[in-house]
């Protein structure tokens, strides 16, 4: 076995993972505050990728003004999604609302194709070049520079939940909706900013995704790695999110390295089964007694 | 004395089908203490959600009457609002944010003071002074807590509110009689103290008219004697039913005798 082959694989795999947590931190934010299952969560990250490509590639901004642009782009998406077809649904079936969800991703995909075509297109580059070298170790830069970006807003968004105000004020809402009222949080104003802030994560891990990978209309895809992600870390587990999304990441780089492509999923999905079988509320989530 | 707050007559249908609430009065002067009685189904939590507005996220619905704070009607204003405004409802069962610790959840709760007062540097000092034991425990996960001490963060989260009114929603709930004693004495010094009006909902009559001024007592949906507590607890049918003691006669009554209790129980035939 070739150990220096493997290594870079592995890290290679390790660093999509570090964006496959962000993307997952996103959806485990919206979960976790609304019980929403955003299976939109993909086509978000896609929008915000061609907001990208029309910013940087359209109307030749810098790279660097047309990313925040993008990103916020993408949050305004989701704040918009929640306002006008979230909220409606409050109270209603979460099958229901789940499927409002994979109706706005099949919009987004609509709007998309009908804008920029369904053709694949290319970002333009915008990450620094020079190749890197951690020990013996090559990184394409492209992955390297996406994960370190990446991982500076994984780390805001942590320190943010735990140590500020505005994250006690979050976790409120998800331990007890009823009791976060009482307590005078404003709880559909926490319920917007989750998905801001979550489509926020989703929107930058998609313009960085799509910098390594290429754009087209079938990007949204990607949601369904990210849904195994936070299946095996426990749907509502901010730790699970990030493990699960290393792991995932990382296992489905070498299983695609070792095994050819098309086993990249098959691969993660095996593991989902039989994360499932073992324990059924994901790795870190929590057992929910459902009282009715 | 002016009435903080005023029940009026209000209806509430559960669902759109089931009726709990039917024309229910109640009012709580200025920083007074009314306990508001009454044996399991009565409609007492729901009484204090149609207040608090807690009631629509339980699908249920005030279909008639009105409840005024401080003069002003609360319907439509939603539940954080009215918080701000001085109206802290401690739900039933204490409903403690379990995965916070303690201090967090008292940071929670300065959201109550969003929009007027400032929050007061030593009003956590506040919350411990009357709770050493939460100071003790700062740290620590409140859903590790005791139910005593959980009840008393429950309190600590309305104390940092700052409120004018603080609506109790069974605090003996699951607790040893000591610890009622203790959190009841707590609730009438906060009272004395703070000057915060309290509308205390509770089964155990006894502690609860103890530290009243003016108490109700509803069945099925609606007040059926109420008074001082004075005459309260002087009323013979109150003594039987809710406080335990004898008859009249001053002889314990045997369940044989239960034909007799459902006759008399019925107050208003």
């Amino acid at each position: 076995m070739d150990w220096l082959f493997f290594g870079e694989i592995s890290l290679a795999g390790l660093a999509m993972g570090g964006l496959y947590a962000l993307i997952a931190l996103g959806f485990v934010m919206i979960y976790k505050a609304t019980r929403v299952i955003n299976f939109a969560i993909g086509e978000i990250m896609m929008f915000a990728a061609y907001l990208f490509l029309a910013f940087a590639g359209g109307m030749e901004l810098s790279a660097w003004i047309a990313l925040p642009l993008a990103v916020i782009g993408g949050s305004i998406l989701g704040g918009v999604i929640e306002k006008t077809m979230i909220r409606p649904m409050l109270g209603e079936s979460p099958i229901s609302v789940v499927m409002v969800t994979i109706g706005i991703a099949s919009i987004l995909v609509g709007l998309v194709e009908f804008v920029w075509t369904a053709d694949p297109q290319l970002l333009p580059n915008f990450l620094p070049r020079e190749p890197v070298f951690i020990g013996p170790l090559y990184l394409a830069p492209k992955i390297a520079y996406g994960f370190l970006i990446g991982a500076a807003l994984l780390i805001v968004y942590l320190l943010y939940f735990r140590f500020s105000r505005g994250g006690v004020a979050l976790r409120a809402t998800a331990s007890d909706q009823a009791a976060a009222y009482s307590m005078g949080i404003n709880v559909r104003r926490v319920f917007n900013l989750a998905w801001v802030f979550g489509s926020l994560a989703a929107s930058l891990a998609g313009v960085l995704v799509a910098a390594t990978g290429g754009l087209s209309p079938q990007f949204g895809i990607i949601g369904l790695s990210v849904l195994v992600v936070v299946i095996v870390g426990g749907l509502d587990s901010i730790l699970g999110a990030l493990v699960a999304g290393v792991f995932i990441g990382w296992l489905e780089t070498v299983a695609g390295a070792y095994l050819g492509g098309e086993y990249r999923m098959p691969a993660t999905f095996v593991v989902l089964a039989v994360i499932l079988v073992i324990r059924p509320y994901g790795l870190f989530g929590t057992h929910e007694i459902e009282r009715v | 004395m002016e009435a903080l707050l005023e029940i009026d007559n209000i209806e509430v249908v559960y669902n759109k089908a089931v009726q709990v609430l039917r024309g229910l009065s109640l009012r709580v002067p200025k920083g007074a203490i009314v306990a508001l009685l009454g044996s399991n189904g009565a409609g007492k939590s729901t009484t204090l959600k149609s207040v608090s507005g807690l009631l629509t996220l339980e699908d249920g619905e005030v279909t008639a009457g009105e409840v005024r704070f401080r003069g002003k009607d609360v319907k439509g204003v939603p539940p954080e609002k009215l918080v701000r405004n001085g109206l802290f409802h401690v739900m039933e069962g204490r409903r403690v944010f379990e995965d916070l610790t303690v201090e967090e959840n008292l940071i929670a709760a300065t959201y109550a003071l969003t929009g007027n007062k400032p929050s007061l540097s030593d009003s956590y000092e506040l919350v411990y002074n009357y709770f050493p034991r939460l100071k003790e425990r700062r740290k620590q996960l409140a859903g590790y807590l005791s139910g005593g001490e959980q009840q008393m963060l429950a309190l600590g989260r309305a104390l940092i509110a700052q409120p004018d009114l603080i609506m109790l929603d069974e605090p003996s709930l699951g607790l040893a009689p000591l610890l009622v004693e203790e959190i009841f004495t707590i609730v009438a010094r906060i009272n004395r103290e703070q000057g915060t009006a309290i509308l205390l909902v509770e089964q155990n009559a006894a502690v609860s008219l103890a530290i009243a001024s003016y108490g109700y007592i509803m069945e099925n949906g609606k007040i059926v004697i109420d008074g001082p507590t004075e005459k309260l607890t002087a009323n013979e049918d109150v003594q039987e039913f809710y406080l335990g003691v004898g008859g009249a006669e001053g002889e314990t009554r045997s369940y044989r005798d239960i034909k007799h209790y459902k006759r008399r129980k019925r107050w208003l035939s």
